[in-house]
């Protein structure tokens, strides 16, 4: 259960602060003019806090809680409030290029920054490897400074903000038919996850649930969409492992799901389908064949490309015991998704907070204790095969029900909070509604979490193993840049 | 299972590759003049300026068996010094707006700019805020404009195969 937000004042946000110091789970923290605003994990609970700052400023959560620190970062470049206490003093998202500064609170002209100052690491022959903001291959742009001794990573540093495309800005006052669309297009490659984040935190604030078979078809194309993308990211592993065979071959099963996907809902990535409300359309009337034709050559085909990469010793020699996190920082940044099932953290926000329809569908939450590549490998291909299931039940038990809902004409300030499973991990959603449009939203990706976890991977291991490791996160620079 | 029952299989199967898209509708006289220049193959080099990591998607796609983008004499490469095209997707962030200008002046000439999916030709969903540009065109002279969001394999591939064919 998601908690209405509840205002505090310092010392409450500080009691906050205390319990996620004591071994708590941050779900997400961002401000908004004049406020901050925290959301906390429970047992089965997600509870909301916000903190007014007349002042400007607001007690770190990052100076105890290190998972804080970027989301504060953000909140002092976009809205101008300053959490007081912070080590971190650097700006994140703003390169000083904008010609604007605290675009989004208490604004003024700015200027150009100087260099940015990584962080230092001394020693006899270190040196440093500066990659990016444009990549080698054809992925989303950041700066990694390594710092090297010979071949070993003494220090990785990311840098990102790179496609900051100004999200929130966009978000507040649009209507919700384009609020949804910006949502969708948080991180293209979630955008089912984000369309239902989205929705379901409107619906929230609404008071509104959306009807029996929009919440089937919802879930049926989030499946389809973490099947597509857990098939395309177990061949790219492989691939930065040179076994590009299961590369090409998962890149087919890949194109079948996609273009089942169109078949059924007429868009290969399934952008613009969810609406606070419903579904903006039915499944096409030969879509439930597609899918089903696509499932089984997926499920006969993928069972035969998991042995061939259990039985090949050249991918296992790279993946195992490669870019260990352990399950004490995976515990302490929340991370979910692969990385945290990874490493023993079982949650999944389908199971922890659920809705509907996955109260009325069998699935597991695999786990590893690895913490390892080839652990990211193995959740990754058990989800394939609980998705496999899941499409199966949902194409069977589509609910005969409208797909939409009116939304009441009259809403005045109501807000709302979501929290949906993507292929990444779990994606929060807050959204403030006034007259049909939003005054406010956050959408917080689950990279948040497994970015910082990254940095810990790579330390101690060769450089050459960065690409890998790397692509085993496959984390999302447009999800977290916004 | 083993790797010769994969190898075996390919004789009972048929390929999966699709035929050659159709050109005929897209401007053939543009396509005449950079067939001169380049002849049957071209290089090209992706960069991200502001995408949601879509197009991304749809240009790897390029790359599978159904694709196959290299039968075409077009290739993905790592650097823009090899490379005669760009292929620029996103509003152009102004985070990301000096790395695009250095990448394309690191580009040899002649060299052409395509535009790819809604936002790369006129900032889309992003146009007009403060962390934007609005379009690729305005910070670098565009040849091409693919349209989409994010346009499609097929989409990407009919306006790539326009710099080399008629």
């Amino acid at each position: 259960m998601i908690g209405p937000s509840v205002k505090v004042d310092p010392e409450g946000w500080r009691s906050a602060i205390r319990t996620l110091a004591e071994g708590g789970t941050l779900t997400a923290l961002w401000g908004e003019p004049g406020q901050v605003r925290m959301a906390t994990l429970g047992e089965s609970h997600i509870d909301i806090v916000a903190l007014s700052c007349p002042a400007g400023v607001f007690p770190s959560v990052g100076a105890h809680h290190a998972p804080a620190i970027r989301p504060e970062r953000a909140i002092a470049d976009l809205y101008g409030l300053t959490p007081y206490g912070a080590q971190d003093k650097r700006p994140w998202l703003d390169h000083g290029r904008w010609g604007v500064r605290r675009p989004l609170g208490p604004s003024e002209p700015g200027e150009a920054h100087g260099p940015y100052a990584f962080l230092p690491a001394e020693g006899e022959g270190l040196h440093q490897i500066p990659v990016g903001p444009v990549h080698a291959g054809i992925i989303e742009p950041g700066h990694f400074r390594f710092t090297v001794s010979g071949e070993t990573v003494v220090r990785l540093e990311e840098r990102l903000g790179y496609v900051h495309r100004g999200l929130e800005g966009r978000m507040a006052g649009a209507d919700l038919a384009r609020a949804a669309q910006l949502a969708g297009r948080v991180s293209g490659d979630s955008t089912v996850a984000y369309q239902l984040a989205f929705a379901r935190a409107a619906e929230a604030a609404l008071g509104l649930e959306a009807p029996p078979r929009a919440a089937w078809l919802r879930a049926l194309m989030a499946e389809l969409e973490r099947l597509a993308n857990h098939l395309g990211d177990i061949g790219a592993i492989c691939n930065d492992a040179a076994f590009n065979l299961m590369h090409a071959h998962c890149a087919v099963l890949r194109e079948q799901v996609l273009r089942a996907a169109e078949r059924a809902f007429g868009h290969r990535l399934l952008m613009d389908q969810i609406v606070a409300g419903g579904v903006v359309r039915d499944i096409h009337e030969d879509g439930r064949d597609a899918i089903r034709a696509a499932v089984g050559a997926v499920a006969t085909r993928f069972e035969r490309l998991v042995a061939l990469y259990d039985d090949t010793a050249s991918l296992q020699d790279r993946t195992v015991g490669a870019g260990i996190v352990s399950a004490s920082l995976v515990r302490e940044f929340g991370a979910g998704g692969f990385v945290g099932r990874a490493a023993e953290r079982a949650f999944d926000a389908r199971k922890a907070v659920p809705y509907p329809p996955y109260d009325q569908l069998a699935f597991e939450v695999p786990t590893r204790s690895e913490g390892d590549v080839n652990a990211r490998v193995w959740v990754r291909i058990e989800e394939v095969r609980q998705s496999l299931g899941l499409i199966s039940q949902l194409l069977a038990g589509l609910p005969a029900t409208p797909i939409r809902i009116r939304l009441p004409d009259e809403a005045d300030d109501v807000a709302g909070a979501a929290l949906v499973e993507g292929f990444r991990g779990d994606v929060f959603a807050w959204v403030g509604v006034t007259e049909g449009r939003v005054d406010h939203a956050h959408l917080r990706d689950p990279s948040w979490f497994q970015w910082p976890l990254l940095e810990a991977a790579i330390e101690g291991a060769i450089v050459a193993d960065f690409p890998l490791c790397n692509k085993s996160f496959n984390c999302s620079y447009a999800g977290v840049d916004l | 299972m083993s790797v010769p029952r994969f190898l075996a299989e390919g004789i009972f199967q048929p390929a999966l590759t699709e035929p050659a898209p159709d050109l005929s509708e897209l401007g053939p006289a543009f396509a005449a003049a950079t067939q001169k220049r380049l002849g049957r193959s071209l290089s090209i080099r992706q960069v991200d300026a502001g995408s949601c990591n879509g197009c991304e998607l749809e240009i790897h796609a390029l790359s599978n068996a159904y694709y196959d983008l290299e039968r075409f004499g077009l290739r993905f490469v790592a650097s823009p010094r090899h490379a005669d095209v760009l292929l620029v997707t996103g509003p152009v962030t102004l985070n990301m707006k000096e790395a695009l200008e250095r990448t394309y002046h690191a580009t040899p000439g002649p060299k052409w700019v395509i535009a790819a999916g809604a936002c790369a030709i006129d900032g889309g969903l992003f146009a007009g805020g403060y962390a934007c540009a609005s379009g690729i065109e305005t910070v670098l002279p565009v040849d091409l404009r693919i349209p989409g969001c994010p346009p499609t394999p097929t989409a990407l591939l009919r306006g790539l195969l326009t710099l080399l064919r008629q």
